[in-house]
């Protein structure tokens, strides 16, 4: 107990002794859970539209003014051939090209029926994607509009469904209260594994490890003595994540804060568990840097945190739950916009738990005192 | 029996390539200065490094203390010292806490063996809030050796711990190793510097990882094989090259401004006909006399047999 005491008391002084690795303990994840939240937004507004116009009648007229006030497109010009609006993709002016076709209103007058040609700029598969969907639901009410002038009003009111929307957990649909607690894992998740993981390895590589190993301390309490003071770091991390997420963006958790700290404490021994592996695997801190960034990377993408996992291959899905982080991602969501309890995150916090074995066990099995 | 004892130890990094130790055997008396000569590379940091338990070898067997370093390495860790050749202290703790770290982890306070350290630590004392990292070579050492004796060990293992050490500095640390000694503490110390093998009280001298001999540094150098010649001249160099080409030559190399060279066979007329041979050859104000060979000398001319 006395050398753990010193040991925790040696590697305290030290980190707070690294003026180097304060702010990168303290400010850095701050900073950035003021900044990316607001930058990662997956509204997808302005998007470019070239008209290719060859009816000019009063039709083409009022379709394309309800495109222009829904308030999603900019248009960019109007056309009367399709090459110079293409030309205008080309020269990426434009997202997405209308072309509307010669005798479109007399068509839609007499056979009540006409096309209309929508083209896509697919290289930014998002706007492409969303912004022919809500070119279709526009262009699905005006055509709605005109059946409701033509057609008798009986038939018209029973021929229509009408849908009404509900967001739960997130009524305004406000995308701070989606992105704010995934960052919040990630900031936490960066400090607590890769910076304990950086300094076991910086006690390899200056040396200072052969002359504790020539000590009798034990091997627990080393990993103990280190494990703790990143425990507590990142406990505290989170801490000022959650006020900031709360006076700055307003997520204020509505499930139990007991749950959601107790899913943290157990996250958080896989993910020391996690750096532990990394430094006994390093010889140097630029190899643990990288390291710890390859799997940064892959908890970024595969996490669930900007691409929900429902949507990934089921491939793609393995590896996603075979990463500690897209649970807690999941259940950090989960408590403080929805107020799961226990019952409902259960499997989370057996995932958790194996992690936790499986990583620490194994760091444990890997590193040796005599080499 | 004695404090340290090595049989057959054999330890290779590689698969394939010398080995990094080939069947060392050896062993330390109780309270003995032992010393480990060699240049670097020689295998002696892989000798500290199984002797401390953080190496296995990968045959043989060692005993420190009377504790096998396989079996028992957690004694062995309890009863010696151990100085790296590198600096291994938490450069940014200070002098004082590096001390105070070392002596808790082996159970143990400063207070209670201060007597042996002050010596030592009186002359780092005034420093004893600065960090580790900003102390110059000669603190660093000395503090290193403080730590390393805090817990008052049986043994004490140091790794060239005069490497990158100034002259005079290296003198009070050897002068602070016969204290030790004279506390009943065995030590085990490498250096690549001969001249301060005779310090020891017993070398053994190391090359590509097997011992060349191992004696007093007094009968090692009494075992000298035939003669040593010292020969100066104004033109040193070119002396070396003339100098080999003589037939009866066996060792000839440069020793300061001096050459030292030994002969095949022993004979009176060597030294004159090497002399006449030589201004033969151009050289003037050549002069030849006998001396007696230096731990060096011996370290050479065990090299050169045993290639």
């Amino acid at each position: 107990m006395r050398t753990l005491r010193l040991l925790l008391e040696k590697e305290f002084r030290q980190i707070f002794r690294d003026k180097g690795l304060l702010p990168i303990i303290f400010i850095m994840p701050m900073v950035q859970l003021l900044i990316m939240p607001l930058a990662a937004n997956f509204d997808v507004k302005n998007i470019n539209l070239a008209v290719v116009d060859r009816d000019h009648s009063t039709y083409t007229q009022q379709m394309v003014s309800k495109i222009a006030s829904s308030g999603y497109f900019r248009i960019t010009g109007y056309y009367t051939d399709y090459a110079p609006a293409l030309h205008q993709i080309e020269r990426e002016k434009a997202d997405i090209i209308l072309e509307i076709p010669a005798h479109f209103e007399t068509d839609l007058v007499r056979e009540s029926k006409a096309s209309v040609y929508v083209a896509a700029d697919a290289i930014n598969g998002t706007k492409a994607g969303l912004g022919s969907a809500y070119l279709n639901t526009i262009l699905g009410d005006f055509n709605n509009e005109i059946r409701m002038k033509w057609l008798p009003a009986k038939m018209a009111a029973a021929g229509t469904v009408d849908v009404t929307y509900s967001n739960w957990f997130n009524p305004e649909m406000n995308y701070h209260l989606y992105m704010v607690p995934g960052i919040l894992v990630l900031l936490v998740t960066m400090v607590g594994g890769f910076v304990a993981a950086l300094n076991i390895v910086k006690e390899k590589e200056i040396g200072t490890i052969e002359q504790i190993n020539v000590t009798p301390i034990k091997k627990w309490q080393f990993i103990i003595g280190k494990m703790i003071p990143f425990w507590v770091i990142g406990m505290v991390d989170f801490t000022i994540g959650l006020l900031l997420a709360r006076y700055v963006y307003g997520v204020i958790p509505v499930g139990s804060l007991l749950l959601l700290y107790s899913f943290l404490a157990i996250y958080l021994v896989a993910l020391l568990g996690f750096g532990l592996l990394i430094s006994t695997y390093s010889d140097n801190q630029l190899q643990a840097m990288f390291v710890a960034f390859f799997f940064i990377m892959i908890f970024m993408l595969m996490s669930g945190l900007f691409v929900s996992v429902d949507n990934m291959p089921s491939w793609a899905k393995v590896i996603a739950k075979l990463t500690p982080v897209t649970h807690f991602i999941d259940v950090v969501r989960m408590i403080v916009l929805k107020g799961s309890r226990f019952s409902d995150i259960k499997m989370q916090f057996l995932y958790e738990i194996a992690f936790a074995v499986v990583l620490n066990g194994w760091a444990i099995l890997n590193y040796r005192k005599t080499a | 029996m004695d404090t340290v004892i090595l049989q057959h130890i054999s330890k290779s990094y590689v698969k394939e390539g010398p080995p990094a130790l080939q069947d060392v055997s050896f062993s330390v008396k109780k309270g003995e200065l032992f010393g480990l000569i060699g240049p670097d590379g020689a295998g002696k940091s892989t000798i500290f490094r199984i002797l401390t338990t953080l190496l296995l070898s990968d045959k043989g067997s060692a005993t420190v203390a009377g504790y096998d370093v396989v079996k028992n390495y957690h004694e062995i860790r309890s009863c010696v010292g151990y100085m790296p050749g590198k600096f291994s202290l938490y450069q940014d703790l200070t002098i004082e806490e590096n001390l105070h770290f070392f002596a808790t982890l082996f159970g143990t306070t400063v207070a209670a063996n201060y007597a042996l350290i002050k010596d030592i630590y009186e002359q780092i004392a005034p420093f004893k809030n600065r960090r580790a990292g900003k102390l110059s070579g000669g603190m660093k050492q000395k503090l290193a050796l403080c730590c390393a004796l805090i817990h008052r060990p049986e043994v004490l293992f140091l790794d060239e711990p005069t490497t990158g050490v100034d002259a005079v500095s290296r003198k009070e640390f050897w002068e602070m190793l016969q204290r030790l000694k004279a506390e009943g503490i065995t030590i085990v110390v490498s250096t690549p510097y001969m001249d301060e093998a005779s310090l020891c009280e017993r070398i053994a001298l190391i090359q590509n990882g097997q011992i060349l001999s191992i004696n007093t540094p007094a009968k090692i150098i009494e075992a000298y094989p035939g003669k040593l010649y010292a020969l100066t001249a104004p033109k040193v160099h070119l002396l070396l090259k003339d100098t080999r080409q003589y037939a009866g030559i066996s060792l000839c190399y440069a020793a300061g401004d001096k050459l030292h060279l030994s002969f095949k066979e022993e004979g009176k007329e060597h030294p004159a006909g090497l002399l006449s041979w030589l201004e033969s050859k151009g050289h003037q104000g050549v002069r030849i006399e006998e001396i007696t060979p230096d731990i060096e000398d011996c370290f050479i001319a065990k090299t050169s047999t045993h290639e």
